[in-house]
């Protein structure tokens, strides 16, 4: 299965793009389509904020941390064969030019959007020469950007104390796995895919926003999704596209929504429908 | 043959009862002697009844003891402090393997004094990855001696105030290869690979690992944690491999579940896991959430096993050099991985009375490190924990 030729002209033409979720199937079949879209446009870098939803309650309600992912190589550059019967070699690909491009944009987020540090997590004890020219290129951008702190942190390390105590962290840099499987982390803290949105940028000002929940075939079409996590990724969009008062707007709204019980989905144990969220955020606008 | 097999054990090993495992179970699972191929069923009972593992001589073992570095020495003189009360006949041989002995023959001495001893009790090595071409001599040492298994048992105790209650998950984490083989290049400047290799046998021997544990444990579940929908050929050979032995326990409910998912429900509803089992970094994370959520790196231990030998250590494998010689380190996750070592060595009784006077003064006089928000000294929780042992050997 490849990209549609009309779907890529038309991100080449636009540059901002809104996406839904992808079914990817389970060992084997066709390559990830969301890895595939990453691909051909480029889209080098994965941001996902995820900030404690007032009104949702979770059992950590002080979470504000921003996860950066390298979003093009890493362990999901694809490349596994079996070398022997019974052998798979599966291989992670680092390279200076990506590690140092989301190195980079990982600061310069953090000096637009007015946060304090930035931690670099790595596993570079064991995976020294990979991991390691990932914190390298780390390092020499934090040298760039000397109003922000930066510091590095292993992996583990990082997941033990996110999990107790997440205040501790502001913005977190990482290649692609420990990307995934953080911001998946920090999502469960705040409540879930259903609540978080998430950017992939790319050069030049393109960038595709998307929900990354699952695609939940159970109760499509059933008007009981939760639009949430598409509808934050939009306004990320806005704010992207320097329509930011208008992001905030609806942003706001959306959170009023759910600080409303009689609005919220059944997901967020509401008993609204999508429809009737929908039309709350509406009025929470206006 | 199953009936034959529960008689015998009735009638030569008691049952704990403070978290009901049998030390025949513990034992024979943790040697990890079941790894053996089916046809020598009978070899394999035998070799799992028998109690005598370790260098015993005049009814007391040698185990060597590998203190490394940050708060390990100071957390290995508590173990055998502990141990000393509680009148353990296990005597330590001291090996230095840590940032100020790291040269090969260091590394060659530690492997030898464990493959001598055949158990270990260690504290961690910290690695400088800073210098080219040096490899973590805790991962050397695991590899070495073929640790295939990672076992860590995370359990809420109650005392400990934590964001989740009733945690009750066991990480078998496969603890030889996967991401951790060290196998890197450089191709062309600025391009690195890192190959990360999953191999059938390695995981046939951990999932037969944690089925049998979760057998032999009277465990419900397991689940394997994987990312098979990306890395389709590594991660789906240990899925298959997983749910093929899987078949072998019908008794047992088997799930799978991608790792990134697996995060988020660890964190909202972790009450849902039983076994775990997972590749080598997968473990490493999921491990660690495990730990954060029963009250962080100071309660819980690992224990790395292996056919013929073991090595046990705290949980999260940390070398605590922050807190190095400030006394305020907490001492559990370390006396915990006492407690395994005398389970595996089938000194129950010990074991029994240490896991009881540690969890007592956790959750009935909360004498508590700052890491679970209290005030007390390391040296505290110790007298605390000897004091109780002592009462209880005065039953004996």
């Amino acid at each position: 299965m490849v990209i549609p030729q009309k779907a890529i002209d038309s991100v080449n033409k636009n540059k901002i793009g809104l996406k839904g979720p992808l079914a990817t199937p389970i060992g084997k079949g066709h390559q990830s389509l969301n890895l595939a879209l990453r691909k051909t446009f480029n889209l080098y870098a994965n941001v996902r904020p995820c900030r404690s939803i007032e009104g949702y309650k979770t059992p950590y309600d002080d979470v504000d941390l921003v996860t950066i992912r390298e979003n093009t190589e890493g362990e999901y550059s694809g490349i596994e064969h079996v070398i022997v019967d019974g052998v798979v070699q599966s291989i992670k690909l680092i390279t200076e030019v990506a590690s140092r491009r989301v190195a980079e944009f990982a600061f310069r987020y953090a000096v637009a959007n007015g946060r304090k540090s930035v931690t670099a997590v790595h596993k570079a004890n064991i995976m020294r020469m990979s991991d390691g020219l990932f914190l390298q290129c780390c390092r020499e951008a934090a040298e760039k950007f000397p109003e922000v702190q930066f510091d590095e942190m292993y992996l583990d390390t990082v997941c033990l104390h996110m999990v107790q105590d997440p205040k501790k962290y502001d913005v977190l840099v990482m290649p692609n796995l420990y990307g995934d499987i953080l911001s998946d982390l920090c999502a469960g803290l705040i409540g879930g895919l259903g609540v978080t949105p998430s950017g992939n940028i790319g050069e030049n000002g393109a960038a595709i926003f998307e929900s990354v929940h699952g695609t939940a075939p159970d109760i499509a079409g059933q008007d009981k999704a939760n639009p949430t996590a598409l509808l934050l990724s939009a306004c990320m969009m806005l704010k992207h596209m320097g329509l930011g008062t208008y992001g905030s707007k609806i942003e706001k709204a959306a959170f009023e929504a759910i600080k409303n019980k009689e609005t919220r989905t059944a997901d967020l144990g509401g008993k609204a429908t999508c429809s009737q969220f929908t039309d709350a955020v509406c009025r929470y606008v206006d | 043959m199953a009936a034959y097999r529960s008689l015998r054990l009735e009638k030569y090993f008691f049952r704990n009862n403070l978290n009901k495992r049998s030390i025949l179970g513990t034992s024979a699972v943790l040697r990890g002697s079941y790894s053996q191929p089916k046809q020598n069923e009978a070899v394999d009972q035998r070799r799992q009844f028998s109690r005598h593992t370790g260098a015993k001589y005049g009814g007391r073992y040698t185990v060597t003891a590998i203190a490394g570095d940050g708060i390990g020495p100071e957390l290995m003189g508590h173990v055998k402090h502990v141990f000393k009360v509680a009148d353990v006949p296990v005597d330590f041989e001291d090996i230095y393997l840590d940032s100020a002995h790291d040269a090969d023959t260091d590394l060659a001495h530690a492997v030898l004094a464990v493959k001598r001893n055949r158990v270990a009790l260690k504290g961690n090595v910290e690695t400088k990855h800073l210098k080219p071409g040096f490899v973590s001599h805790n991962l050397l040492l695991r590899v070495s001696l073929d640790l295939f298994a990672n076992v860590i048992h995370c359990r809420s105790i109650p005392g400990v105030s934590t964001r989740h209650g009733d945690v009750d998950i066991v990480v078998i984490r496969e603890n030889t290869e996967g991401e951790y083989k060290s196998l890197e290049h450089e191709n062309v400047p600025g391009v690195v690979e890192s190959l990360k290799v999953i191999t059938r046998e390695s995981s046939k021997r951990i999932a037969r690992y944690a089925f049998e544990y979760a057998r032999q444990q009277g465990r419900k579940k397991v689940t394997a944690v994987h990312k098979a929908n990306i890395m389709k050929l590594s991660d789906g050979m240990f899925l298959d491999t997983c749910r093929q032995m899987a078949a072998e326990y019908p008794e047992l409910k088997f799930e799978d579940m991608i790792v990134d998912n697996t995060c988020m429900q660890l964190v909202s509803r972790p009450q849902q896991f039983d076994v775990m089992v997972m590749p080598n970094l997968y473990g490493n994370i999921v491990s660690n959430i495990g730990c954060s959520l029963v009250g962080g790196p100071g309660l819980t231990a690992g224990s790395n096993i292996g056919s013929d030998f073991a090595i046990f250590e705290m949980g999260t494998r940390n070398t605590g050099k922050s807190i190095a010689g400030e006394n305020i380190a907490n001492p559990s996750a370390m006396l915990m991985a006492g407690v395994e070592l005398c389970r595996y060595l089938g000194l129950a009784r010990h074991a029994d009375v240490i896991e009881k006077s540690i969890w007592r003064t956790i959750s009935e006089d909360k004498v508590h490190t700052p890491d679970l928000g209290g005030t007390a000294t390391t040296s505290d929780v110790v007298h605390s924990i000897t004091q109780k042992v002592q009462n209880e050997m005065r039953k004996w």
